[in-house]
């Protein structure tokens, strides 16, 4: 076992709240994205600002990952719990950096710096270990920190690194950088960037974990003064307010968690009926209600794609990973403006703020604008109204009218449905031949892409991007063969399968369900599709 | 030249009902103000929320936007972000603006966004047929308060004003003349106006002949109740 993830290397780092966790995490995750490895980088922490216990997790490989690796190479404990705590996660050549180890805060102490620089020693000592350039880690140092204790933690860095060098202690295992020329970026980001490649004018939001670096990135955006955010009062103002924005000509996103999505229904449900152009991302964490605010879930899947009350169109896509977040970022403002609707993004917490090295290519992205008549325009009287309505914009109860406008807007809805082929509504990875099959959306393409990585069968991979309208079609023919079809996400109820039985009349052979609020492990897949397999 | 401000819509409603005053008093007051040439036409955006006072939009040959109940104050902030160009009015009910939604019109006053609201205050639910508001009197019988009403009415003049309103003042819908000369200048504050419209409920609450009493008496100030110049918030943005 411990062979076959050899070409891996995670490292783990465990604190408190407000010990830098994070900082610590982004500095190595720079460091190696800088030598060309591929990376991918986890944050976990609990909803408080001081205290409780944060981890990042930075795995590594010459290849690209999709997902991060549960046992830990190396494992900096700037608190003695986080050893306890992440004692079943140990390699066997395990090196732990702690303070007996490297003295961190003997050596903060000594240099007057406040405790929290205390990871900077364990930075550097990482740097000897793993015989990685510390010119390049002062480098991102300088950049992290702009300034404030930069000094210290610079100085910081060079005792950690010198402590190893006295001891000679290198880590066994090594690993080849790989190509380069990617960025480590987080879900949320490269979504946000995909909006602001296709054009987005305004955003909106009311923060909400794990939605809310959306809103952080966006607002920082506005130096650039291409696009404007505003944080009104409520969830409600947010979408209201995004209505008034479409209407009135303005490229528009809103964002927030599924259960700040729920505040938004009525106002949803109006974009349908009166077909104002809006994208929504939607960032799944565990609910029901407050639920478990900082850690992830796909229970919502049934939520985005009924949501609103009454029957409308709506497109619905799930991306995966940063690259997808990226794309689909972009497309959902083309689409939500070309078909006049609204178009939900449905993300969850490990696609929104785990990072991973990726491309995010801009000049891929085109800006489709599509047609409509603006207040301000001569001679022209643009009337909206969530009453039901006439071609006009007058509200009316009359029952041919009303059939007649339902009708129109199903008929938008069929061709979307007919353009379908020409979208990437259903990604096909793997073994394409293989009648073995496995069927996941959203973030658990990352566990499921380096679970079959240690299988020995062949597999054919199924992710589904659109869940609504549902590709039907392309998905019958791509299941109808199978001998087994195994599908992976994560709630109790398997709402994947049972729409894939809904749409197409076949049904799922096993089911693989958490709904922990934790991610997949890629090894504890490996496991359970190699039971399932034989 | 007179400007084509009516639809073909149906007037729905009841026969008598001072809306219908408010109405022609909006229409003159546009008519002014395009024929002076303040403001084109085009760039006019009327709004109201739901409520008897939200059949408003379909009777004016305007660009308009029928929003939801309690939610028409944020929309009319995203259309005026969207276009500062636009003059952009919102009409509403005691119901749609104090009782669903008031966190709206508190904080758009408090960020002084440069939109005027035309508060429709016929102190009841009308469309409902017949239920208490925020802004009802203490002890008011209605379909859902059989024994009276057992709470205080804001006074939506003086908490629309502490929440920062640049522009506060009342009218009363009997008076097209008075109602209009209001309208027109709330229609030309720069910021956040509020004209209270006193609109009395024909068929659930006729407190006509209260109102008139009491305005004969002067104890209903009327006109402009405050106004004052500050940036707006969307000349921040």
């Amino acid at each position: 076992m411990e062979d076959s993830y050899g070409k891996v290397f995670t490292i783990g780092i465990g604190g408190a709240a407000g010990d830098g966790v994070r900082e610590a995490g982004t500095t190595i995750g720079a460091l190696l994205a800088a030598l060309g490895y591929e990376i991918f980088s986890s944050f976990t922490y609990p909803s408080l600002i001081r205290g409780g216990h944060n981890f990042a997790r930075v795995t590594f490989s010459k290849e690209k990952l999709a997902s991060d690796h549960e046992k830990l190479d190396v494992l900096i404990a700037l608190n003695a719990e986080t050893v306890e705590i992440h004692r079943g996660e140990l390699h066997d050549n395990v090196v732990v950096i702690d303070e007996p180890l490297v003295l961190m805060l003997e050596a903060t102490k000594s240099l007057n710096a406040p405790a929290i620089a205390r990871s900077s020693v364990a930075l550097g000592a990482t740097c000897y270990l793993l015989d990685l350039p510390i010119e390049k880690m002062l480098e991102i140092l300088k950049r992290v920190f702009q300034g404030k204790n930069l000094e210290a933690n610079i100085q910081l860095a060079g005792v950690g690194y010198d402590r190893l060098k006295t001891l000679n202690f290198r880590h066994t295992k090594k690993i080849e950088p790989g190509e380069g020329r990617k960025e480590l970026v987080d879900g949320n980001t490269a979504f946000a960037r995909g909006l602001l490649a296709a054009g987005l004018d305004f955003y909106i939001a009311y923060p909400m974990t794990p939605a809310t670096s959306i809103l952080h990135f966006l607002a920082m955006q506005q130096k650039t003064g291409k696009v404007k955010v505003i944080q009104p009062e409520s969830e409600l103002s947010v979408i209201n307010l995004a209505l008034g924005m479409s209407y009135a000509g303005q490229r528009v996103a809103i964002g927030s968690a599924s259960g700040g999505f729920a505040l938004m229904q009525e106002a949803f449900s109006f974009a349908g009926g009166a077909e104002l152009p809006l994208v929504v991302a939607v960032s799944q964490r565990q609910a029901p209600a407050t639920g478990v605010p900082t850690y992830s879930s796909q229970a919502d899947l049934r939520f985005v794609i009924h949501a609103g009350h009454g029957e409308f169109p709506r497109i619905v896509i799930a991306p995966g990973d940063a690259e997808e977040a990226f794309q689909v970022g972009a497309r959902a403002l083309n689409l939500a403006w070309q078909y006049q609707l609204p178009v939900i993004v449905l993300l969850d917490k490990i696609v929104s703020e785990h990072s991973q090295t990726a491309v995010l290519d801009v000049s891929q992205i085109k800006v489709e604008r599509g047609e409509r008549i603006i207040p301000g325009t001569p001679e022209k009287i643009i009337k909206v109204t969530s009453y039901e309505h006439d071609e006009n914009g007058i509200s009316t109860e009359d029952p041919a009218a009303i059939k007649a406008m339902i009708n129109k807007r199903f008929a938008k809805a069929e061709t979307i449905r007919e353009s379908l082929t020409g979208q990437e509504t259903i990604k096909v990875y793997g073994d394409l031949t293989s009648e073995n099959i496995i069927i996941f959306w959203g973030s658990t393409k990352g566990p499921v892409f380096e679970a079959v990585k240690y299988l020995d069968k062949p597999v054919k991979l199924v992710q589904v991007l659109w869940l609504e309208p549902f590709d039907s079609r392309k998905l019958a023919a791509l299941l109808k063969n199978a001998k087994k079809i195994i599908n992976i996400e994560a709630n109790h109820n398997g709402q994947m399968a049972a729409l894939v039985r809904e749409k197409t009349g076949i049904t799922v052979t096993d089911s693989i369900l958490r709904y922990d609020s934790r991610p997949f492990s890629g090894a504890v897949l490996t496991e359970k599709l190699k039971t399932l397999l034989n | 030249m007179a400007l084509k401000l009516s639809t073909n819509a149906r007037i729905t409603w009841c026969p008598g009902c001072p809306n219908g005053a408010i109405l022609v008093a909006f229409r003159q007051a546009v008519e002014e103000l395009v024929e002076q040439g303040k403001v084109r036409l085009e760039n006019i955006v009327a709004l109201s929320g739901i409520g008897c006072h939200g059949k408003i939009t379909d009777y004016l040959n305007l660009n308009s936007f029928t929003s939801l109940h309690g939610r028409v104050i944020p929309t009319m902030t995203g259309v005026k972000c969207a276009n500062p160009d636009l003059l952009v009015i919102g009409f509403s009910g005691d119901g749609d603006s104090f009782s669903e939604g008031l966190d709206h019109l508190l904080h758009a006053a408090r960020r002084n966004s440069d939109i005027k609201l035309f508060l429709h205050n016929n102190q009841i639910f009308a469309l409902t047929t017949g239920q208490v508001t925020a802004l009802s009197p203490k002890g008011m019988k209605g379909k859902s308060t059989p024994l009276g009403s057992i709470e205080e009415p804001f006074d939506a003049c003086s908490l629309v004003k502490q929440a920062g309103a640049t522009f506060v003042a009342r009218a009363y819908a009997g008076d097209i003349v008075k109602t209009k000369e209001v309208m027109l200048a709330a229609m030309t504050h720069k910021g956040f106006a509020l004209v209270e419209i006193i609109q009395p409920c024909i068929t659930f609450f006729d407190t006509r002949d209260y109102w008139q009493e009491q305005i004969k008496a002067g104890k209903v100030p009327l006109g402009i109740i405050h106004q004052e110049t500050k940036p707006t918030f969307e000349e921040f943005l």
